[in-house]
């Protein structure tokens, strides 16, 4: 009896040794390509870098601002197309979403999620960017934009269905319309949800390469007009880390960094969003 | 003439029926009770009798429902009216998480006739006194109902019920889910709602009907076996089976 019960002992160790071994497993990777990122990175990080464009090959000081400024307006295109149709897509899922054409579009969501950002890029580069004769970043808005639509309309939909039905047969009886029960109660009780979902969504396309190549194209100088070509952060790393030059290899390595603490910075975000909401709530 | 009464009410899921036959009349300013063992048809009943049985798919009503005299089964009739008239308060506490306290008693107004600001102040305050809760959070109307504790989150869930002014109110085992405590203070409260109001009450719990109604209605297996004043029902029944009920020999 007493052997049986050392061997269940060191049976159980074993076990919980090898979970804590898993966990370190999956976030090793993380830990081995944000401390790399910083050996290699952090290193230029300077005021410049985030005040001043590229610079010629040779000359000193150049940055990487209108990457990151690029970035911020291309993501804040996305977001303009993408945040409200994949809400309300979702919405819809969740809401009125059991017959054929909920089937349908739960189909279509699933295998657009499934679709690679480069067949996007394709696809936004023939339907805008050639009908219009220049690249833009409207166009990689655009492209960005149709990405987070598939991921938004599960996620909200998610998020919608957690709440609990005996919320809704509360505000039906008092005399709230279906639609007004769906956004003022159901909504609004999966809001904070939905905006964690939002912003995980949108952290994920802010880094996207691809569907960029074709739409927004890059640009080595400042722009803010969204109808012309214009940089981005990914862009940027993309190029620069092919390129010849020690510099240009840097500054791709701080450009990378940069990238990940802004997404970073969005699921930090994210989880204060959750956490306000739940402590209001 | 009753203020709320049914009339060879069925009503059915797909094809069976979940209460049969029922036909029922509820005075003016009385606590009616639903009692019965589980499963006999109380609480689908009294979800006919504002339209919120049909919510669920496959469901449909026979028979008729009538408020002041006028049939709410009636083709036309929008359920959505129905239900602003005829008040519901559900076994669970069902405060609604992002709105304030006050957001949440006023909650019914939004869709009625408009009222300003002051005038819902007002009406929000009265309907909190009516419900007994007042005094606990005047100083916190614009707190999380959630930091509520569950008797007074079903109180609140009374004071939204009352704000719009219903004519009946319809409480589906308003204590179940409660404390001693707080069940006692529900109860307290539907003696005063059956001064301004028409009260039905589905309850589990015998005592409960017996202290709270005025008239009890015994189900059994989706009939209606009896329905009198309760000190008849509880002293001196008719049936045999309501008397082996509420004497505990079954249910």
């Amino acid at each position: 009896m007493m052997r049986g019960r050392l061997i269940r002992r060191l049976f159980g160790s074993a076990m919980t040794g090898a979970t804590y071994g898993a966990a370190v497993l999956a976030i090793l990777p993380l830990a081995v390509i944000l401390g790399m990122l910083l050996v290699k990175g952090a290193g230029s990080l300077d005021w410049n870098f985030f005040t001043k464009s590229a610079v010629p090959v040779g000359e000193a000081g150049g940055g990487f601002a209108h990457a990151i400024m690029g970035t911020l307006i291309i993501v804040g295109l996305a977001c303009a197309v993408g945040v409200p149709i994949g809400v309300a897509i979702g919405i819809f899922l969740a809401e009125f979403g059991g017959g054929r054409l909920g089937f349908a579009v739960r189909f279509i969501a699933d295998v657009l999620n499934g679709v690679p950002s480069i067949v996007i890029g394709i696809f936004a580069w023939t339907w805008l960017v050639k009908p219009m004769g220049h690249f833009s970043a409207l166009a990689g808005g655009i492209a960005l934009g149709m990405i987070l639509v598939p991921i938004l309309a599960r996620t909200t939909e998610e998020m919608v269905r957690l709440v609990p039905n005996s919320l809704r047969e509360a505000a039906l009886a008092l005399g709230y319309q279906r639609w007004r029960t769906s956004l003022q109660v159901v909504v609004r009780t999966a809001s904070a949800g939905i905006v964690t979902g939002c912003l995980v969504a949108v952290a994920r396309v802010a880094g996207e390469t691809a569907p960029l190549l074709f739409t927004a194209l890059g640009n080595q100088f400042f722009s803010t007009r969204i109808q012309g070509p214009m940089a981005a952060l990914p862009l940027q790393v993309y190029l620069y880390a092919l390129g010849p030059y020690d510099e240009w290899h840097r500054q791709a390595w701080a450009g990378a960094l940069v990238l990940i603490m802004l997404v970073l910075a969005l699921s930090l975000v994210a989880r204060a969003v959750v956490r306000a909401k739940r402590q209001h709530a | 003439m009753p203020r709320l009464a049914t009339d060879g009410l069925t009503a059915w899921y797909g094809s069976t029926s979940g209460v049969r036959d029922v036909t029922l009349a509820c005075r003016e300013n009385t606590v009616t009770a639903l009692i019965g063992p589980s499963g006999c048809g109380k609480s689908t009943l009294l979800r006919s009798l504002n339209r919120m049985h049909e919510l669920v798919a496959g469901t449909r009503v026979t028979g008729r429902v009538l408020l002041d005299g006028y049939d709410i089964y009636e083709p036309g009739i929008n359920p959505i009216q129905v239900r602003r008239r005829i008040g519901m308060v559900f076994q669970r506490p069902t405060p609604f998480p992002t709105m304030s306290i006050a957001e949440n008693v006023a909650a019914g107004l939004v869709v009625g006739r408009a009222v300003s600001r002051t005038e819902r102040a007002d009406i929000v305050e009265r309907a909190l006194k009516r419900a007994a809760l007042w005094d606990e959070v005047k100083d916190r109307l614009g707190d999380s109902p959630l930091e509520l504790s569950g008797g007074q989150q079903q109180r609140l869930c009374v004071a939204r019920t009352v704000a719009p002014e219903p004519e009946v109110i319809l409480l589906d085992e308003p204590t179940a889910a409660l404390d001693p405590g707080g069940a006692a203070h529900i109860e307290e409260l539907v003696q005063e709602l059956k001064r301004e109001f028409t009260v039905v009450i589905v309850t589990h719990n015998l005592q409960q009907a017996a202290r709270v109604s005025d008239y009890t209605a015994f189900f059994y297996l989706g009939e209606l076996v009896e329905v009198g004043a309760t000190t008849k029902i509880f002293t001196a029944p008719a049936k045999p089976q309501t008397e082996a009920y509420i004497t505990g020999r079954f249910g």
